[in-house]
């Protein structure tokens, strides 16, 4: 029952450095369009929200299917990245990270932007008179306030990536080794006869992650707060 | 010298003020509501006037007409908040050297020793603001702000939220301050025994205007 196949490895090492990616690379835009949103009026805010909020409410296979008309190897930005940048998207485990990161977008995006419209603005104003200008002002003042909630984004957003399946088959199929995550590797051997044993041991796998990063997020924040609170 | 002509509108309120002051700490007196604290932010530049001219020693701050508005942090003036602001995050010492380090300034040994002297909390350094009584936090917002060597020290009801006792233990520390540290201070308060103690000049704010100006003898 505990014997995990090298296939299943496979599929669970992708998994995590498909959502670990997605995360990185999702982490910065998400804090850059949480300030946004929190901290600046401009036209068009709305809109952008409401773009950020798009792939919650969407069906997955709506969202993956967009993501292959724009970076499939034809799309209208896959064909220009491919060309002159070398990036292929399409069938590829790159493929799944950006899915997995424009699924997980909202949710990573919503405490970062909470947590930095709880900052003291006063705080700041305090900053810019002792001479910050204002990106250190972010930096040293907005960022490090904001981090419980940096970290809860992520890890929110972790665990969706984690276990997105909709968009990240419609995108780049369920290819074992390049594009099969932990998500697709059950539904196949759900699928296979005499699939249940290794299906469960994907069940547990994916349950142990997804409870370890809940744990290591709990840790995180308690230590962040704490800082945070002068203790 | 610190001169202003400034007006502001604050939803019904209007805020219409005009001083020149050479004092080495002008009092700004009046009742709350009266327009003080608005009228110390545009000096820091932290609200902009609708229209008027901020200018310090000649230097302009502000000028609507002209479209001049040097932004705070550009503006080398100190602010003592009633509310301290101390960052929660950085314990007193790395509180007490922001402003330095922000304004890109040589690492001064003997000005930090002469200022937390003069505040008494060199033995607070390595705390946390969060571990601070209240008139321990304010005065190291004095020292916070004192050491980014401004050339204006702003100070808006620093005892306000502070109780009798501490006031009196603060007190002390604000006049060794006018004394000894050479910097021209606006000091905001509505507490009439206080400005006397300290200011050396008086401008009387009621209701968004200057209605008096001279001596501390407008108090009486």
């Amino acid at each position: 029952m505990f014997d995990i196949t090298p296939t299943e490895w496979t599929a669970v090492l992708l998994s995590i450095r498909v959502a670990t990616v997605a995360t990185l690379v999702a982490t910065p835009l998400g804090i850059a369009l949480a300030f946004l949103l929190a901290r600046r009026d401009f036209w068009g805010k709305s809109l952008l929200d409401a773009l950020v909020h798009l792939p919650l409410v969407l069906p997955p296979v709506v969202t993956g299917y967009l993501l292959l008309l724009a970076f499939g190897r034809r799309g209208l930005f896959g064909a220009f990245l491919a060309d002159h940048l070398g990036i292929v998207f399409a069938f590829r485990w790159t493929g799944a990270a950006l899915a997995c990161g424009v699924m997980s977008f909202p949710l990573l995006v919503r405490p970062i932007r909470l947590s930095i419209e709880a900052v003291d603005r006063k705080l700041e104003q305090a900053a810019e008179t002792l001479g910050a200008r204002p990106w250190l002002v972010f930096f040293n003042v907005t960022l490090p306030l904001a981090l419980p909630g940096v970290l809860a984004g992520m890890v929110l957003g972790f665990a969706k990536a984690i276990g997105e399946f909709g968009a990240t088959i419609t995108f780049v199929s369920n290819i074992p080794g390049e594009t099969q995550t932990i998500s697709s590797a059950i539904y196949s051997l759900i699928q296979t006869p005499d699939g249940d044993t290794a299906a469960l041991r994907l069940v547990i796998v994916s349950i142990v992650i997804a409870v370890a990063a809940l744990i290591g997020a709990e840790v995180f924040a308690r230590r962040a707060t704490a800082r945070l609170h002068g203790n | 010298m610190l001169r202003l002509d400034v007006t502001k509108q604050l939803g019904e309120f209007t805020l219409e003020a005009a001083f020149e002051s050479e004092g080495r700490v002008t009092g700004l007196f009046g009742a709350s509501g009266a327009g003080k604290t608005s009228l110390v932010n545009m000096i820091a530049g932290l609200l902009r006037p609708d229209r008027g001219t901020i200018s310090i020693d000649g230097e302009i701050l502000d000028d609507t007409a002209k479209g001049i508005h040097v932004p705070a942090w550009r503006r080398r003036i100190g602010y003592v908040f009633q509310d301290a602001r101390l960052f929660p995050h950085l314990n007193v010492r790395q509180n007490l050297d922001y402003g330095r380090r922000m304004n890109g300034l040589p690492d001064d040994a003997e000005q930090k020793k002469r200022v937390t002297d003069l505040l008494d909390i060199g033995h607070l350094l390595d705390r946390r603001p969060g571990k601070l009584s209240g008139g321990e936090r304010q005065r190291v917002a004095l020292g916070r702000a004192l050491l980014a060597k401004p050339r204006l020290l702003l100070l808006d009801e620093p005892l306000g939220a502070l109780d009798e006792g501490r006031r009196a233990e603060i007190l002390p520390y604000l006049v060794r301050l006018r004394d000894e540290a050479r910097i021209p201070m606006v000091y905001v308060s509505h507490d009439a025994a206080e400005m006397r103690q300290l200011a050396t000049q008086i401008v009387l704010l009621q209701r968004g205007r200057v209605s008096s100006f001279g001596g501390v003898k407008v108090l009486s």
